[in-house]
């Protein structure tokens, strides 16, 4: 069809590396929200790591690729508010003294959004089609709640789901101890910000957390797993797309 | 001389010189108008209220021939000895006990004053200092009450810095805002009242329209 | 004080294992985030109130040179004397100077965190001073010999059963167990302090240019106590704290108390104008300002001019995670949390600070709180910046980084090595699916597992997939 707008996925590292379903559910979520998906093989990473590291060469280096490589798509989305939010936010920041790629990168970041609020926000989307029996814990990660204001859409999807209970934490703005390399660079810090949100999980009674960034969500399944807890992790794409019953992130597997 | 090193580096860190007079004196003329917290409450209640939401005490007092029995009936309530330091302006009433104008020495229990205004955005009262009241009745006493002309509550912080801009000679040595007694929350946070100044503060609030500083 | 943020890992360890310290900081963080919660949502004008509170502070930085200038007129002209110290000895020298000439014995002060700064304390000690802080945490750390771990609660750190062993040594006595008790016991030992006070010392929130005003704002009473006593009064203050006008005030007492403490107003707000005038029966018979650069002036015209905003109301380091899991003290100097990463290796150097940038996750809710809208996380990444640029970032990170970024810009290199990562880790994980230790990752698996990765990387598996009939929608 000619007005489904033609998307470019992007790819995020942690999602290729660890979490291929979250991609596949991030492109049926899409195709269900009437647009053509694709994935530019040439992408990398967003540059992230070196931006928040303090090397703002690189970062410009790999801004300058994301930006070449989707140039042509109505619009980027990625199942991601740390990547997104540094394409929407940082890129513009980062590449604003130069003539070419500034202007370049504000249009990149124009059209880039995260899968979630993509779906709610531009989309439209108010329920989806998909079953969870469970109780569920949203983890707003940091970047998608500042840095680009989600907050009432997964919530407003995951409430959509078939025979899901969904569990508010107490404290739901309180950053995981996560924050990227801050979290091998001072992992006791990173390891009590992790208990104090997985306690909030606890007390919250959920069985499943869910949050929108594999960052966040890797380290707390491994913080959940090394203390043995039962509690499965999943990315919010995961269930919204019906695939809720793939092993959780840190759970073994059949095969 | 340290001064013309920090004005010098300020100003190099600028990319400027000292400012042209012209310059200078439309800064000086700058008067700006910020957001005031909008409320549609009446004065005198939205003092009262906020002012005991900060552990502030009131009680209306019908004209200033009644103030001495107002602080009879506050005195007994908190069993308060018949001595006090009690203002200048307020000397002449028969107040019925040993009073001095101050200042308050470490043993003042009680401290009567008047105050220039009522601020009734966050409940608080404005005092100025000077020979009419000394600053050590606000602070030294356990208890400080207060007498407020219920006409001189104004609305905002703004309309208080009017009356002081008004006053002969500008603002005084010391102008205290004060809102409740002390308090303080330095232990585990617990808020515990008079940590350091009064105790405990009282409002006797004149319905009358006179002037509390005489 | 001697800057230790050097130290930083090692004192975020030992902070993390004291459970005083859990109990403690949990108590100040649950308290100061709801409260100001609270206030933001039923206050309509707030965020209104914020933008401008910010752009007031930008123009005074614009224009301080002029405002430092209106401001000293204006306390001369109320009798009071103006100094200007270029850095922390300058400071110190001034203060001493004034002390000795009038005789000082007994010195009472209220909280300043430039007196902090200049390390202002153990100067006088030095010079046979008594001196006394008068703020009941300030008191409190004085007694425990430590420096303020937070920027308005001093001793947010200690638990009141500390407080009442602190307590007792000093005073003897009985132990008092409830925080009536321990308050009233300061009160009294505090009130004979006041009353033999040769000089008092306030800090200073706001001063007014147009009137020359000092103003504090405090809930104690402390601080009134302290200035109005003394026979002199210094107030003690960094350049950037000038605000033109009283109008200029109301604007920031409506946000400074609620941003602090959760509280609609502090119950003092003092505004000092110049020593005792004729016939007044009390009030110090000098009134001195010292005006303290330190290193603020260079921070005027370059990327972290916005730090200059800052009205040290603490709500960045209140709504803080790593300062919520670790304290104050762990940042090994003066100013702690957020603020304190930006401004310690800015007055310290960035050599002697490496860990305050980095020790931020960059969530961002420092920023989303701060009243005068200071882009905290921006900074904290700006110094980070400078860290790299000047070689300060640790080998192996560099190293790290460069052989990513060699590959991150090689689309072909970088999928293959994910392929071979994905696999690799795959089959560490086995059937637990995660991997409980892994070479040169301890960082991470430290305190955690790391979660297997399912197989395949996604780009490879999409490009695998089953190509579906082009179908009519």
């Amino acid at each position: 069809m000619s007005d489904a707008p033609r998307v470019g996925l992007f790819a995020t590292c942690l999602m290729n590396l660890f979490r291929p379903s979250v991609g596949f559910a991030s492109v049926k979520l899409l195709e269900a929200a009437g647009c053509r998906v694709e994935v530019p093989l040439a992408q990398t990473c967003c540059g992230q790591p070196a931006y928040n590291s303090g090397d703002y060469a690189a970062a410009q280096a790999l801004a300058r690729q994301v930006v070449e490589v989707f140039e042509g798509f109505d619009y980027v989305v990625g199942p991601s508010g740390s990547c997104m939010s540094t394409l929407r936010n940082d890129y513009p920041r980062l590449l604003a003294d130069d003539p070419i790629w500034g202007p370049r990168a504000q249009a990149l970041a124009a059209r880039s959004h995260e899968l979630i609020a993509f779906l709610v926000d531009v989309r439209g989307v108010q329920a989806v089609e998909a079953a969870y029996p469970g109780r569920v814990a949203l983890h707003d990660s940091c970047s998608g709640l500042r840095g680009l204001g989600i907050k009432q859409q997964p919530r407003l999807l995951l409430d959509s789901v078939d025979g899901l209970k969904r569990c508010e934490l107490a404290d739901p703005e309180v950053c995981c101890g996560f924050g990227g390399t801050f979290c091998v660079k001072y992992p006791p810090i990173s390891g009590r910000l992790a208990d104090d949100k997985l306690a909030d999980v606890a007390s919250s009674g959920a069985d499943t957390l869910v949050g929108g960034d594999l960052g966040c969500l890797l380290h707390l399944a491994g913080r959940l797993k090394r203390q043995g807890s039962p509690v499965k992790v999943l990315h919010t794409a995961e269930i919204l797309a019906q695939m809720g019953d793939t092993p959780g992130i840190g759970d073994g597997h059949e095969d | 001389m340290p001064r013309e090193q920090i004005l010098s580096r300020i100003r190099q860190a600028l990319g400027r010189d000292a400012l042209p007079p012209e310059a200078a004196a439309a800064l000086d003329a700058r008067r700006p108008a910020h957001t005031r917290i909008s409320y549609s409450d009446d004065l005198v209640e939205r003092f009262i209220t906020r002012f005991q939401s900060r552990a502030g005490t009131v009680a209306r007092v019908a004209c200033r021939a009644d103030l001495p029995a107002a602080l009879a009936a506050y005195r007994a309530e908190h069993g308060l000895p018949a001595r006090a330091a009690i203002a200048a302006p307020l000397a002449d009433l028969p107040w019925g006990l040993e009073h001095h104008p101050g200042p308050a020495g470490q043993e003042e229990v009680l401290g009567v004053t008047g105050c220039l205004a009522g601020i009734a955005e966050m409940g608080s009262i404005l005092t100025v200092s000077g020979p009419a009241h000394p600053t050590t009745l606000n602070f030294v006493p356990d208890y400080h009450v207060v007498v407020l002309p219920a006409a001189h509550i104004v609305r905002h912080y703004e309309d208080a810095w009017a009356l002081l801009r008004a006053r002969p000679g500008g603002l005084p040595r010391c102008t205290n805002i004060i809102s409740g007694p002390s308090r303080t929350g330095d232990v585990e946070l617990t808020i515990q009242l008079g940590a350091h100044g009064p105790r405990r503060v009282h409002v006797l609030l004149l319905e009358a329209p006179e002037s509390a500083e005489g | 004080m001697i800057n230790q943020s050097l130290k930083f890992k090692d004192k975020a360890r030992e902070a993390l294992a004291d459970p005083h310290l859990r109990v403690a900081l949990g108590k100040a963080r649950g308290s100061f985030v709801n409260k100001r919660a609270e206030l933001a949502a039923a206050l309509p004008e707030f965020e209104r109130l914020r933008d401008e509170a910010r752009d007031v502070k930008n123009h005074v930085l614009e224009n301080l040179d002029h405002y430092l200038e209106r401001f000293a007129s204006a306390v001369e002209a109320a009798g009071g004397q103006v100094h200007w110290a270029s850095d922390a000895a300058e400071a110190r020298a001034v203060i001493l100077g004034i002390c000795e000439r009038v005789q000082a014995r007994t010195i009472t002060k209220g909280k300043s965190m430039v007196s902090e700064e200049i390390d202002l304390n153990d100067a006088l000690e030095a010079r046979g001073y008594t001196v006394v802080e008068t703020d009941l945490g300030e008191y409190i750390i004085q007694l425990a010999g430590e420096p303020p771990s937070h920027i308005i609660a001093p001793a947010v750190h200690k638990t009141k059963d500390q407080v009442s062993d602190l307590f007792q040594a000093a005073h003897g006595g009985s132990r008092k167990t409830t925080v009536a008790d321990l308050v009233t016991e300061a009160r009294l030992v505090l009130r004979d302090k006041y009353f033999r006070s040769d000089v008092g010392i306030t800090g200073g929130n706001f001063l007014v240019a147009e009137t020359g005003t000092s103003i504090i704002v405090t809930n104690e009473g402390n601080g009134d106590l302290t200035q109005t006593l003394s026979r002199v009064h210094i107030v003690t203050s960094g350049i950037e704290r000038i605000v033109p006008t009283l109008e200029d005030v109301s604007l920031f007492l409506r946000i400074l108390a609620r941003s602090a403490t959760g509280q609609e107003t502090e119950t003092y707000t003092t505004l000092s104008t110049g020593p005792r005038r004729p016939g007044d029966l009390d009030g110090p018979e000098e009134f001195h300002v010292v005006l303290v650069d330190n290193g603020r002036s260079r921070m005027l015209g370059g990327p972290f001019q916005d730090m200059l905003r800052c009205i040290r109301c603490g709500a960045c380091m209140n709504h803080c995670p790593v300062y919520g899991a670790v304290g104050g003290h762990a940042y090994g100097w003066v100013y702690p949390g957020p603020m304190g990463s930006v401004l310690t290796p800015l007055f310290e150097g960035l050599d002697g600070t490496r860990d305050l940038p980095n020790a931020c996750t960059l969530n961002g809710r420092c920023q989303s709180v701060c009243p005068v809208r200071i882009p905290l996380p921006e900074m904290l990444r700006e110094l980070r910046h400078q860290q790299h640029q000047q070689g300060l970032m640790p080998p192996a990170q560099r190293r790290g980084l460069g052989v990513w970024r060699f590959a991150a810009e090689r689309p072909g290199l970088y999928q293959f090595a994910n392929r071979l990562a994905a696999r690799v880790l795959k089959g560490l994980g086995g059937r637990g699916g995660r991997i409980r230790t892994l070479p040169l990752a301890g960082g991470w698996t430290e305190f955690r597992d790391l979660p297997a990765p399912q197989g395949k990387t996604f780009l490879e598996l999409w490009q695998a997939r089953p190509q579906k009939p082009e179908e009519p929608r």
